[in-house]
């Protein structure tokens, strides 16, 4: 039995509760640990600058050019807190109880609780660190309703919210780094863990510059690197982005948390062609003011513009009359798949979008009203499709997103392994089954700027510093481990490109482990994985020598990755037959076809332990109790 | 929207490190799309030179929604491309003509040593902002977020300033590779707040002379900056600076 750690008492109180009874480390001894936080997103640069604000020794790495690139720099829509500026009935417990019930009642309460407690510190930290967040004429900060949340709690800074986010905590760490306390490492891909006596204690890395490999020692270590989500190839996500830490970390012990969960965004702009390389998201505040329809007829070959009121099929409005075009994001995906899987899709080709249409709004309130709102977010649709989204109406399809699976972490943010911390969006911890817009900001920020300070000392005046140096046999043993891989990769003179392993990998995804799930269709992905697996590593040309700066290497390694991480994803949705979120089984729903879940059997995380055998891990359960949100099944009727 | 295909010459500058010599290598690209972007072009030839046991062309790149400041090179003589307001990322083919030779080369400027072929290092960027670009707050210390109204226009011109993405773009088209309008807007973002009050003089005066310490020229308001920059960052906010340093080196700081 998996152990959160969740502190006792009422909701409410748990983490004060909490924080007074954590060991502390007195302020002189800080400087005697030495902490590595692998990220500098906004999970791991808010808890770089803070540790090392409290007179912690810190290494900070990442693996582009500047900590100020982290993927966190992308979102765009903005970050919840329950600040109740707008006096709209907000409250630190509606935004707890909205978070449970969006995540579809497969996230830890207490986790939660203490997210919604600290989301206000978030937004007074980031306004006294100079964040430009939008202000109303009286001066005072501006909020706005985001992905159909009943009250206005979303900040933002345009539609740069996580650039601003990401440039406040940045400038934090430089900061630090000027102080002397923190030692930044730019471009240093992490490729190990390095664990002695079952305490994280290190990690290797590669300067991807020189090409050398380096082992860091640390009394703990922190990962704060992203999500996965590039395990589909397409997605909104940044090209840098892969699962090669958590994943190493994984394989030296570190429990793998509800993989399977994967948000799929429902405004992203659709495909457009085999060399696709990513794909871009439109602001879900979109669907504020867009209505999303297809032509009622199959194949309709008309304009849109001349579709009459009569032949359009306002799916979301009809199906769902009160929450309409506002469904949270799970429902939205699903349902335009559903209406394209019909063959109501538009656009040609395979016919895989959706209209979202302006021109009701445009009538109603004018167009620079809509231009003000929406202003950049069409010039970006237009730069990319070269259509006029204020003429006609703009083609969307859902997108991989987010990854709400990552290494299990207790209340702590601790993982199963004692040293190692799992912040942001590698860890598992506070969406359950899905999440809400505006809330992975939120849960980075809060991670490293309000829990993780207060969590590392407990960890470190308990366990003490470590004694391990370079010279450990063990050490050795990693470092020589991640040479022989890489030797291995440089050497496998092959003929395919490593980005045709990755496309083909990805669509295998979609596939089988995509926006709906079935037991046929996973099973079927689950054979296929090792097979493809097998040709990569027989097949693929890494070209350039492992010395230098080889970008080709790079990425044929976070492929080789993905490729055993991918089995696991589907094991996971092959096990949870249940709909829950964005794992939507469609072996398990209701009779109109929505997401039915199964909280006698599934109410648990499922934490997946590392056998040595990729296809048979082991299943550790947490289970999930609700003593504050009680377990409905969700409606947006 | 349905794009065409094209056939297209590109000459790219190849160097595999700092102190080996570089030139421009000939690739045929043919049959690109116009719906694709640059760089999806460059990913297709590169995978066509990784088919030939070739190594591919080395280049910065993450997020490919124009916001990381990752990408960017020269292209026909113009940071970022032909496009305006446009980073290298979001640019698309369908810019560019059939039979178009495009020549692509780094950013070049004594502050970016080249890492190789069309990477470069642009960590003296950082160590300008570490040098003073933040406020001083640690965690915690934050006062209520509402306890200081902002006119919402500072926080306009705060923001519009803060929206530099750090590519470097403007320091590669400037004659004097100057890194005037990157320092220049990260002053203007916090000196319009309140909250930079406090370090206002101290800050200015040090990320300036840190400039100058990393080897970047200074402004001869040639302006060519502006006209690359993907965000739109204007020159007004050089003017900023110059008076904001003009006014800390009076009162002696
Ligand atoms: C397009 C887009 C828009 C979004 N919009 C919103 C929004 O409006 N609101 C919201 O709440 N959320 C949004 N999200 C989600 C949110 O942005 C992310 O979940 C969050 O920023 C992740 O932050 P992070 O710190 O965990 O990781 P990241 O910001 O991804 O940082 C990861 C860090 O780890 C480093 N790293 C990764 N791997 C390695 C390795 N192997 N070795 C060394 N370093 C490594 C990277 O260099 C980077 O510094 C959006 C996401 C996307 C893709
Ligand atoms: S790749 Fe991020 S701005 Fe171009």
């Amino acid at each position: 039995m998996l152990d959160a750690k969740i502190p006792a008492g009422p909701m409410a109180e748990k983490w004060t509760n909490h924080k007074f009874d954590m060991k502390l480390v007195n302020p002189a001894n800080k400087r005697k640990f030495n902490v590595i936080v692998v990220g500098t997103g906004l999970a791991g640069a808010s808890a770089a600058a803070s540790l090392s604000e409290m007179g912690y020794k810190v290494k900070n790495f990442c693996i582009q050019d500047s900590p100020r690139r982290a993927h966190s720099i992308a979102a765009q829509g903005g970050i919840n807190a329950a600040k109740n500026y707008p006096n709209d009935g907000d409250s630190v417990h509606r935004l707890f109880y909205d978070t449970v019930k969006g995540g579809d009642y497969r996230s830890r309460e207490a986790n939660v609780h203490r997210l919604a407690e600290v989301s206000v510190n978030i937004i007074d930290q980031c306004v006294a660190q100079g964040v430009p967040f939008a202000r109303d004429y009286g001066g005072y900060l501006d909020n706005r309703s985001f992905g159909g949340a009943q009250v206005s709690r979303t900040f933002y800074a345009r539609g740069q919210t996580g650039q601003q986010l990401l440039l406040g905590a940045y400038s934090a760490l430089m900061k630090e780094v000027a102080v002397g306390n923190v030692d930044l490492y730019t471009r240093r891909e992490m490729l190990d863990l390095i664990v002695v006596d079952g305490r994280a204690c290190g990690i290797v890395v590669r300067n991807l510059v020189t090409g050398k490999l380096e082992t860091h020692l640390a009394d703990t270590v922190i990962l704060a690197t992203g999500g996965y989500g590039n395990v589909f190839y397409l997605s909104t996500n940044a090209k840098g982005c892969n699962v090669t830490a958590a994943w190493r970390a994984h394989k030296r012990g570190a429990f793998f948390a509800n993989p399977c969960y994967t948000q799929i965004h429902p405004t992203c702009i659709p495909v457009h062609g085999d060399y696709q390389s990513k794909l871009t998201l439109m602001s879900e505040s979109l669907r504020n003011d867009g209505r999303v329809w297809v032509p009622r007829k199959d194949g309709d070959p008309r304009k849109p513009s001349d579709i009459p009121e009569a032949d359009r099929f306002y799916y979301l409005e009809e199906k769902y009359p009160s929450f309409g075009n506002l469904v949270p994001r799970d429902v939205a995906s699903r349902n335009a798949k559903l209406v394209c899987d019909e063959g109501k899709g538009v656009g040609g080709g395979e016919n895989l979008a959706v209209y979202l249409d302006f021109a009701d709004a445009i009538k109603r309130d004018g167009r620079d009203v809509v231009e003000a709102k929406y202003g950049n977010l069409f010039e970006m649709y237009e730069r990319i499709v070269d259509d006029n989204p204020y003429e006609t109406p703009m083609m969307i399809y859902p997108a991989v997103h987010y990854t709400m699976g990552g290494l299990w972490v207790d209340y702590n943010l601790m993982s199963n392994l004692p040293g190692l911390h799992v912040l942001g969006e590698a860890n598992f911890s506070d969406h359950g089954a899905n999440r809400l817009g505006a809330s992975a900001l939120m849960q980075g920020l809060a991670d490293g700027y309000f829990v993780i300070p207060n969590t590392v000392g407990h960890y470190l005046a308990t366990a003490g510093p470590s004694e391990i140096t370079a010279a450990h046999p063990e050490v050795k043993k990693v470092e020589e481990e991640v040479a022989g891989r890489i030797n291995t990769l440089v050497n496998s003179k092959g003929k395919r490109a490593v980005n045709e392993f990755h496309r083909e990998l990805g669509l295998l995804m979609w596939d089988g482990c995509g926006m709906a799930r079935n037991e046929a269709g996973l099973k079927k992905a689950l054979q296929r994985i090792p097979e493809l697996r097998q040709e990569f590593w027989e097949d693929v040309n890494v070209t350039g020598s492992p010395g230098t700066f080889n970008q080709c290497l790079e990425r044929a390694g976070r492929v080789a990755d993905f490729m055993e991480q991918a089995e696991l994803m589907c094991l996971d949705a092959l096990n949870r037959s249940e709909s829950c979120g964005g794992h939507f089984r469609e072996e398990s729903q209701t009779e109109e076809g929505e997401a039915l879940r199964k909280d006698a059997e599934f109410a648990y995380v499922a934490a997946w332990e590392n056998t040595g055998d990729l296809s048979n891990p082991t299943l550790h359960k947490e289970e999930l109790t609700f003593e504050e949100v009680h377990l409905t099944q969700r409606s947006y009727k | 929207m349905a794009g065409k295909l094209i056939n297209i010459t590109l000459r790219v500058w190849r160097q595999s490190g700092p102190n080996d010599p570089g030139k421009l290598e000939t690739y045929k690209a043919d049959g690109i799309s116009t719906d694709m972007s640059f760089l999806e072009m460059l990913d297709v030839v590169n995978d066509g030179l990784e088919r030939e046991d070739k190594e591919p062309i080395a280049f910065d790149h993450d997020c490919r929604e124009g916001i990381c400041g990752m990408c960017g090179s020269v292209i026909n003589g113009v940071a970022h491309g032909p496009q305006s307001e446009t980073t290298l990322c979001q640019l698309h083919m369908r810019k560019f003509k059939d039979g178009d030779t495009i020549i692509i080369e780094p950013f070049r400027a004594n502050g970016f040593p080249l890492i190789k072929d069309l990477a470069v290092d642009r960590s003296a960027l950082d160590r300008i902002i570490q040098a003073g670009g933040y406020i001083t707050v640690k965690t915690g210390q934050a006062p209520d977020a509402h306890a200081i109204p902002i006119p919402k226009p500072a926080a306009d011109i705060a923001m519009d300033a803060a929206s530099c993405i750090g590519c470097g773009a403007c320091v590669a088209a400037c004659p004097n590779a100057s890194a005037s309008l990157f320092t220049a807007a990260k002053i203007t973002q916090l000196c319009t707040l309140p909250q930079g009050n406090p370090e206002r003089t101290t800050r200015v005066i040090k990320m300036v002379q840190q400039m100058d310490k990393e080897g970047f020229g200074s402004c001869s308001k040639y302006y060519e900056c502006e006209a690359v920059c993907p965000k739109g960052i204007k020159v007004e906010n050089i003017t900023t600076m110059n008076r904001e340093y003009m006014k800390a080196m009076v009162s002696g700081k």
